[in-house]
């Protein structure tokens, strides 16, 4: 099997083939996307409200295969295996199943902390107690939560703060060891110590799988992506090093809005 | 000069926005007051009506009273088997409509497309739950007990209640489905769960409460309705208690009771009622108070229920 590499000698993990979205109504909202998300990097989606970088991150998990009537033209290719994961004939729940995501704003169910993380397994058939406790307890580990939450695992997971709540959803995702993450403006409704937090955790899971994070917030994209994607109606306008893209960006849209002067 | 104008000309602007408010504010006060006294009103109504039975009925407030069969003379007669006869009626509604409403319920908000087939069934079980129930009776009459042949017995008013029941069942179970939020909806998707896995492990677990709700609800309009079970044939007068349920040698449940006759408490109260003597009537009223104390009882455990659930789950 062979494996793509970047100039950097990186693996792709997953790619975007002239991906096209239309929602129910019509309305195309992705065009001709191309993009590679390398395995162990974080890759940043930036861009004004409404150019389609959610909408490009929830073709990952097939979310939008939730509502009916939207409509998916194109590939999104995950490696090794070279499976295109929006084919109809693969199931939206397999995909799931391999690439995991934390939301906006934090959404633990209303269950005890133990069952949410341990939700992920539960689904995949797992009831072994020993298994279950092994499991959590190293998500939660992963999410740097354990020491918070270790003597009150079965306590309400509402009672969490926002920043602990959104750490507890990166656990439950993490649970099902994915290859992928995605992170939709993932700190948005947090305040800034537990964004902090949220981002070291990310340079952290790096290390062990792939994330793709959508951000509203351009500094948080420099600080902990090593690609940026900038995205402007639909359209992928620009796509490299983060370095590059915030020093030297080789289009003029995306300094504009890299700037301010734009967005 | 000129700045001393100005200075009165905002006082009198100040002087017109706080008569603007407080001409705005009688509106709140016109409104509250409307309010208070539709409230009031209806409250009164319902407080003088059960005071009413309740002075009529109160002699017959005895343990005899509860323990006694119906009877010719008027001073021994009880509702012993009209009080049997409802509990046994709802439970039959209560097996027979809580499941079926909350599958219909979860089905309809999950499972079904959303196309002019749903609109037509949505229009449908909206109107099934405004149909007057003495046409329920009817159709029980035709269907359960001619066409199925299932006689005038327990099972048939069961059925009967449960027909009337099923759609507020139905309702309130989709509009407590409605009330969870999309984001926790997906949050059990991403995760990689069937929708059969997210109904059961979810939806159901985080809607019971309005679906309890509608339960209670449902039973407390039941326990109340007599037009379709004089329709279907409930009898009037019964002196004897259908087959117990629970038996003492195995296997313990006896269905037997399914097939009885019966007879509920609203049927009691007009039995008794169209009788000449006074005396009757003072069961009537006891009987009536009798219904209202466990409709109210049923309504307020009612609301107690989704206040304690609504205070657990915050989304």
């Amino acid at each position: 099997m062979v494996t793509e590499k970047n100039k950097h000698n990186e693996i792709v993990k997953a790619e975007s083939k002239d991906l096209n979205f239309f929602y129910a109504d019509g309305t195309q909202a992705l065009k001709k996307i191309n993009l590679p998300v390398y395995e162990n990097k974080i890759t940043a989606l930036i861009g004004p409200s409404g150019c389609g970088k959610s909408t490009f991150l929830r073709s990952f998990n097939r979310m939008h295969d939730l509502y009916p009537g939207n409509k998916y033209e194109g590939e999104i290719i995950l490696y090794p295996d070279n499976t295109n994961i929006l084919d109809k004939k693969v199931d939206p729940i397999e995909v799931r199943m391999r690439i995991s995501m934390v939301f906006q704003k934090p959404n633990p169910f209303p269950k005890s902390i133990f069952e949410n993380v341990a939700y992920g397994l539960r689904v995949r058939g797992e009831s072994n107690k020993r298994m279950l406790d092994d499991k959590v307890e190293d998500a939660l580990k992963g999410a740097s939560l354990w020491n918070e939450v270790k003597d009150r695992l079965h306590d309400l997971a509402f009672n969490l703060s926002g920043g602990q709540q959104q750490r507890l959803c990166i656990a439950r995702a993490l649970a099902t060891e994915p290859e992928i993450m995605l992170f939709d403006e993932p700190t948005s409704a947090l305040d800034p110590i537990a964004t902090v937090n949220i981002e070291e955790l990310m340079s952290e899971l790096k290390k062990k799988l792939s994330i793709l994070i959508v951000t509203h917030n351009m500094q948080q994209a420099a600080r902990i992506s090593d690609y940026t994607a900038y995205m402007y109606l639909g359209e992928l306008v620009e796509h490299d090093d983060t370095n590059k893209i915030f020093t030297n960006p080789s289009k003029k849209e995306t300094e504009d809005y890299i700037t301010g002067k734009f967005g | 000069m000129a700045l001393n104008k100005k200075k009165l000309s905002a006082l009198n602007d100040l002087q017109t926005i706080r008569e603007m408010i407080k001409r705005h504010k009688k509106n709140d006060l016109a409104f509250a007051a409307l309010g208070m006294f539709v409230i009031a009103s209806l409250t009164i109504t319902l407080i003088v009506l059960f005071l009413d039975l309740v002075l009529d009925g109160y002699p017959k407030f005895t343990l005899d009273f509860f323990g006694n069969f119906p009877s010719r003379r008027a001073a021994r007669a009880g509702i012993l088997s009209a009080w049997v006869g409802s509990s046994l009626v709802l439970i039959v509604t209560f097996f027979v409509a809580v499941p079926l409403g909350i599958a219909a319920g979860v089905y309809l908000e999950e499972y079904s497309k959303k196309n002019w087939f749903a609109d037509i069934i949505e229009i449908n079980v909206s109107n099934l739950a405004g149909v007057p129930s003495i046409i329920y009776g009817l159709l029980a009459l035709g269907l359960f007990v001619y066409s199925f042949g299932l006689g005038q017995s327990i099972l048939t008013a069961g059925l009967t209640l449960a027909l009337l029941m099923l759609p507020i069942v139905i309702v309130s179970t989709r509009e407590a489905i409605r009330a969870i939020p999309v984001h926790i909806r997906e949050a059990a998707y991403a995760v990689g769960a069937t929708k059969w896995q997210v109904v059961i492990n979810h939806i159901v677990q985080y809607s019971y409460g309005g679906i309890l709700t509608g339960v209670i609800i449902g039973m407390a309009r039941a326990i109340g309705e007599t037009a379709p079970l004089i329709t279907i044939g409930a009898l009037t007068f019964i002196a004897f208690l259908p087959p117990s349920p629970v038996t003492i040698e195995p296997p313990f449940l006896n269905l037997e009771w399914l097939n009885a006759g019966f007879t509920v408490l609203p049927i009691q109260m007009f039995n008794w009622i169209s009788r000449p003597q006074h005396a009757f009537h003072i069961n009537a009223a006891a009987t009536g108070a009798v219904i209202i104390i466990l409709t109210a009882l049923m309504n307020g455990a009612a609301i107690k229920l989704r206040y304690n659930i609504r205070k657990k789950i915050k989304w």
